[in-house]
């Protein structure tokens, strides 16, 4: 077994998804099936080999220090699910202790 | 949240005679560019919530990011001016965490590849005990870029975070570019620690205001300090766990936290326990440190290469370009000045601890004399800052008054008297020097026509004097200038009106 | 006459409205008549934008009236795959975490078909924020294939191919990060295109995968194709991995067609274990019609190419994983669970579950665990070493041929259903376009015939360098001039998935 379902309801708090048990029993089985498939990249010797992470590679991409046209904040909040002063209203931030 | 009593700390100089305390600061500084750093709305400071935005600072669903020319530089500025080494090549990473007032869920940051690494900035600590200023060398160990969050207004509690309801999120700060320096563990610094800190961030401040690179305001958050502090028993050679302490919020608050947490860290050693590794929240009402989440510490950010941004390689001739523009930096114009008013140090750390140092070098730029200048910030200024419990910045009068009092008073125009008058009356708001010379009527009179009334006057009225006078007695004219000047009060030109009762009565 | 009219290419469509035989509101009223005619079938579109798409039709005729001289797609309907910013229609990347957001600005390959005067009738289907290869992950239930109705479109620009393969539009927009564009142009019968990654800009591309989300054209035609990509094409300074250099002279090469003297190299690596017996034979023949009209064909192995798919599939859902954590619901689109009571992170949590499909889920967890502290080294760090080798690879292999080819994808258009339950079955659809993803260069998918067994499209795959995009359309006009003239007409021409009596 490559991951245990304990694992992976670890993962899913980390990424903030709130998972059924059965979902939860499902997603564990697949994931430790493509996590063992994936795996296969250890096979390859590669320690003197650079990662790549652009595949062309260029460098020094800038913009200058120039303003630009804001959105109003009416099109700011226009898709907010809750506004209140013009501030977008989020759930209170921290866990009741 | 218990309430620390006595008992609980250990006095500051005990702790210290004990343990050697080792400090390390991160200090964020938000550059003042035009733009956000990786997009084009203003950075201001300030504005209408959510106002300055776009899709890019926002995070919205396609939005990418542009770095900010101008940010690199500013950068690498900060850097060389930290005597580092610039990176010739690095990249952005992403550090990914969820948080409301971070758009993307991630932050773009800079991991293992950050722009600047390995420099130092040599601080003098002035406010010593013996007044002797000390040196000490705080080694950087990285400066990097990254891009700020927006500010949450927490509801329905009292204002914090603790036992609010729901937040109200302002993503107008949300990608202004935020310079983060982070020092090495600073130790030897034993009973001046929590000085020491202050002063690093203190000439850190005048070192980025210098660069043109901040506004440094640390009472608007362009300037924000994490201390890190933590003991080692005296002659061990283990760094002991340090605490890292936020909401440090004025160069005041860098002292007392430092302090504080040596008190109280002394106290959980002595006891025999062990200090938690924690962030610590400093409490600016009570000049004390209080626990923090300690789920914080448990983070794994997940960091990897920002694959929406490609690497930084900043050409040398770029780099030394920047280099040979770098202005004066403030420990260079310290050291010129205490040279060019020939100081002792110790006169130096007066100047710093009154905080008179660039108050008297405007006054001098300004026309005055070194040691006038002086005089007047540490002497007359001095006094009614503290009597009425300002600071010498925030007296009404600028150097450039003081200047032009010292300026009158050098000419003769004002005698020493006169001048302190001048200066109460600018300080009174009555006007500028000129203006309150004028209104008050203090100019030193030395036209002979109007002189010649009271002189005449005062001969008339000590006939046995002016006899003497006749008869060579040049010193008994003495008595007679001070009657003058009493009729006049004071305003006469003392070596005027002498040479004038010399002429009319000395030997023809 | 509007059959008539949705059965031409934009080529065809053009030359027609520059003559003055047919206005742009006539093209658009026919194409939406089709669509309305065929896509409760079809379901290639989550969004129609019929009076939106008259009114710039109109605004195309005014502008020919009045004299303006116009772009060779001016009133050219197309199709916008629905992961592309777009002020005028919503955005929902086919998750329910977006349903209905409304985007304040527009992308710029929106922006770019605009200027075109291209009439976007509306937005496409497509796998949840592109991760699938059949449109089976929409949350708004998946497309069709017009070659029969039962079997997938491919993925994840299945609403796209199946709107251009079905004659609802001449043209469509995806964007390939796997094979998204090329995969389902094979098993529709139609051409897709990879251009060179940063070929077109990402801004306004709604991120899945950063190093690897490119868009692309799809078409009936390769001329087509090459007219689309280069009204996409081009540097964007929003986008700081666009690249800076001239759009490659696609459709100069689509017209040339010829391919005496090129080299072309087969991958073995891509054309044996795994390949579908049908599809491995169209493409042996298409091998043989191009050396049969000048190529010369070599075998050029690119050994670390067994490595590309547990490498993509680890490098795309790492990335991904990082791209889709803003979709919390606290700023736009779905929030779930605010009842006054819970925590932000509680909220969060119970929108994301509810917002994204199973797919997008797994995606998030395996990036997740690939980029963690004690895992990172050994997935995503060992993953860009293979991109690495992949990409010297592709390097070496240039250096002995011109362009290299190989299938699109393994199998025909599998029935709907059939992987929806297997991820790694489906993953293999990626198979031979992943290594092209991987390297950033051009690959393109061109039809080459039918597969005996199911009579289902097979795509022959050309790959070329960096910024030499036009080799594969020189290549693919040469194949399709070919292939079209021994069969007498277009391959689509066959499709009958659709047909039902109704002349329309």
């Amino acid at each position: 077994m490559s991951i245990a379902r304990a694992e992976v309801a670890h993962l899913a708090e980390l990424s903030r998804l709130a998972l059924g048990e059965e979902e939860l029993d499902h997603f564990a089985a697949q994931l430790d099936q493509i996590i063992s498939a994936v795996a296969r990249v250890q096979e390859v010797a590669a320690d003197q080999i650079p990662p790549t992470t652009h595949a062309v590679p260029v460098t020094n991409v800038f913009r200058d220090d120039v303003e630009w046209p804001c959105l109003g904040p009416g099109q700011a909040l226009s898709q907010a699910p809750a506004v209140e002063q013009q501030r977008f209203r989020v759930p209170r931030i921290l866990a009741e202790d | 949240m218990s309430v620390r009593t006595a008992a609980d700390m250990v006095p500051f100089e005990v702790a210290v005679a004990r343990y050697d305390p080792v400090i390390g600061l991160e200090t964020h500084v938000e550059l003042g560019t035009v733009t956000k750093m990786f997009c084009g709305c203003p950075n201001q400071f300030g504005g209408e919530p959510n106002s300055l935005v776009c899709p890019v600072c926002l995070g919205l669903p396609g939005s990418l990011p542009v770095i900010n020319r101008a940010a690199i530089e500013y950068t690498i500025r900060i850097g060389l001016a930290l005597n580092c080494s610039i990176a010739s090549w690095c990249r952005f990473a992403r550090k990914n965490y969820f948080y409301p007032d971070m758009p993307k869920n991630y932050q773009i940051s800079q991991y293992d590849e950050p722009l600047c690494t390995d420099g130092w900035l040599d601080v003098t600590v002035h406010d010593t005990p013996d007044g002797q200023p000390r040196a000490v060398r705080v080694e950087i160990e990285r400066v990097h870029l990254e891009e700020d969050t927006g500010k949450s207004m927490h509801m329905g509690g009292d204002g914090r975070i603790h036992g609010a309801d729901y937040s109200l999120v302002d993503y107008n700060r949300a990608g202004i570019p935020l310079v983060e320096i982070v020092t090495k563990p600073v130790t030897g610094t034993g009973e001046l620690a929590p000085a020491a800190a202050r002063a690093y961030v203190a000439e850190l401040r005048d070192l980025l205001r210098t660069l043109g690179v901040s506004d440094v305001r640390m009472e608007e958050g362009s300037l924000r300090a994490d201390v890190n502090t933590s003991l080692m028993p005296k002659g061990a050679t283990e760094f002991g766990i340090r605490t890292e302490t936020k909401n440090v919020n004025s160069l005041r608050s860098v002292e007392r936290a430092v302090r504080y947490e040596i008190e109280r860290q002394a106290a959980v050693l002595d006891a025999g326990g062990r200090v938690v590794q924690e962030t610590r929240h400093f409490q600016e009402s009570t000049g004390t440190t209080s626990a923090g989440r300690s789920k914080e510490e448990a983070q794994d950010y997940r960091y990897f290469p920002e694959p929406d941004l490609v690497p930084l390689a900043p050409p040398a001739d770029w780099v030394e370009d920047i280099r040979a523009q770098l202005p004066e930096l403030p420990s260079a114009r310290q050291a010129r000045l205490q040279a060019e008013w020939g100081l002792s140090d110790k006169d130096m750390s007066a100047l710093h601890n009154a905080g008179a140092l660039d108050l008297v070098a405007e006054t001098v730029a300004a026309g005055a004399s070194p040691t006038d200048a002086r005089k007047w910030w540490l002497g007359e200024l001095a006094r009614t800052a503290n009597d009425s419990g300002t600071d010498l910045a925030g007296l009404p009068i600028t150097p450039a008054d003081v200047a032009r009092v010292s300026a009158l008073a050098d000419s003769g125009a004002l005698t020493d008297r006169l001048a302190r008058q001048v200066i109460e009356g600018v300080l009174a708001g009555e006007g500028t020097p000129d203006e309150v010379v004028a209104s008050r009527g203090l100019a030193v009179v030395s036209d002979d026509a109007a002189l010649a009334a009271a002189v005449d006057e005062a001969i008339a009225a000590a006939p046995e004097v002016a006899e003497k006078i006749r008869g060579g007695k040049v010193a008994a004219a003495g008595a007679l200038v001070g009657a003058v000047m009493k009729a006049t009060q004071g305003k006469a030109d003392a070596s005027r009106v002498k040479q004038l009762i010399l002429d009319r009565l000395g030997p023809a | 006459m509007d059959s008539d009219l949705t059965r031409l290419t934009a080529a065809e469509l053009s030359a027609a409205m520059a003559a003055g035989e047919v206005s742009a509101v006539e093209v658009t009223d026919a194409h939406l008549a089709r669509i309305a005619a065929v896509d409760d079938r079809l379901h290639a579109f989550l969004h129609v934008a019929a009076d939106r798409a008259r009114a710039v039709a109109r605004r195309v005729d005014d502008r020919r009236s009045a004299g303006d001289v116009l772009g060779p797609l001016a009133g050219v309907p197309l199709a916008l795959k629905d992961v592309f910013t777009t002020t005028d229609m919503p955005t929902s990347c086919a998750s329910r975490i977006l349903d209905g957001w409304q985007p304040p600005y527009d992308a710029t390959v929106t922006q770019r078909l605009r200027q075109a005067g291209v009439v976007i009738l509306g937005k496409s289907n497509m796998d949840e924020f592109a991760m699938g290869s059949s449109t089976e992950n929409s949350a708004f239930g998946p497309s069709h294939n017009p070659w029969d109705l039962s079997r997938v479109p491919g993925g994840s620009s299945g609403g796209s191919a199946a709107a251009v393969a079905g004659f609802e539009v001449p043209l469509g927009i995806g964007t390939d990060t796997g094979g998204s564009i090329r995969q389902p142009a094979a098993v529709c019968g139609i051409v897709g295109v990879k251009p060179t990654y940063g070929g077109s800009s990402r801004y306004g591309l709604v991120a899945f995968a950063s190093s690897l989300d490119t868009p692309g054209p799809l078409a009936r035609t390769v001329l087509d194709a090459a007219l689309l990509h280069e009204a996409i094409s081009g540097h964007d300074p929003c986008d700081s991995t666009s690249v800076d250099a001239p759009v490659p002279p696609v459709a100069a090469a689509a017209r040339q067609a010829d391919v005496s003297g090129l080299r072309i190299g087969v991958i073995p690596e891509l054309s044996g274990d795994g390949i579908q017996p049908g599809v491995l034979a169209r493409f042996t023949e298409a091998v043989e019609l191009l050396e049969s009209l000048g190529a010369k064909v070599v075998e050029v192995s690119c050994p670390h190419f067994t490595y590309a798919l547990p490498a993509y599939y680890l490098i795309a859902p790492s990335e991904c994983s990082s791209n889709l954590a803003r979709f919390d619901g606290m700023r736009y689109g779905l929030r779930v669970g605010d009842d006054g009571t819970r925590s932000a992170e509680e909220v969060m949590s119970l929108t994301r579950a509810e917002g994204f499909g199973a797919e997008v889920k797994r995606r998030i967890m395996l990036g997740t665990y690939a980029l963690s502290s004690g895992y990172y080294d050994a997935y995503y760090g060992k993953a860009q070493q293979v991109r690495t080798l992949i990409t010297r690879d592709f390097e070496a292999a240039f250096e002995q041929v011109d362009v290299l080819v190989s299938p699109t994808t393994p199998t025909t258009a599998f029935p709907i259903g059939e992987r929806a339950d297997d991820p790694i079955a489906m993953y293999v659809a990626d198979l031979c376009t992943i290594p092209a993803n991987l390297a950033g260069n051009a690959a393109l998918s061109v039809p080459c015939g039918l597969a005996p067994e199911d009579g289902l499209p097979v795509g022959l795959q050309i790959m070329a360098p960096v910024l030499a995009d036009d080799r594969c359309y020189r290549v693919a006009a040469a194949v399709e001039a070919a292939l079209d003239s021994r069969r007498g007409g277009p391959l689509l021409a066959g499709a009958h998935g659709l047909d039902t009596g109704d002349p329309s």
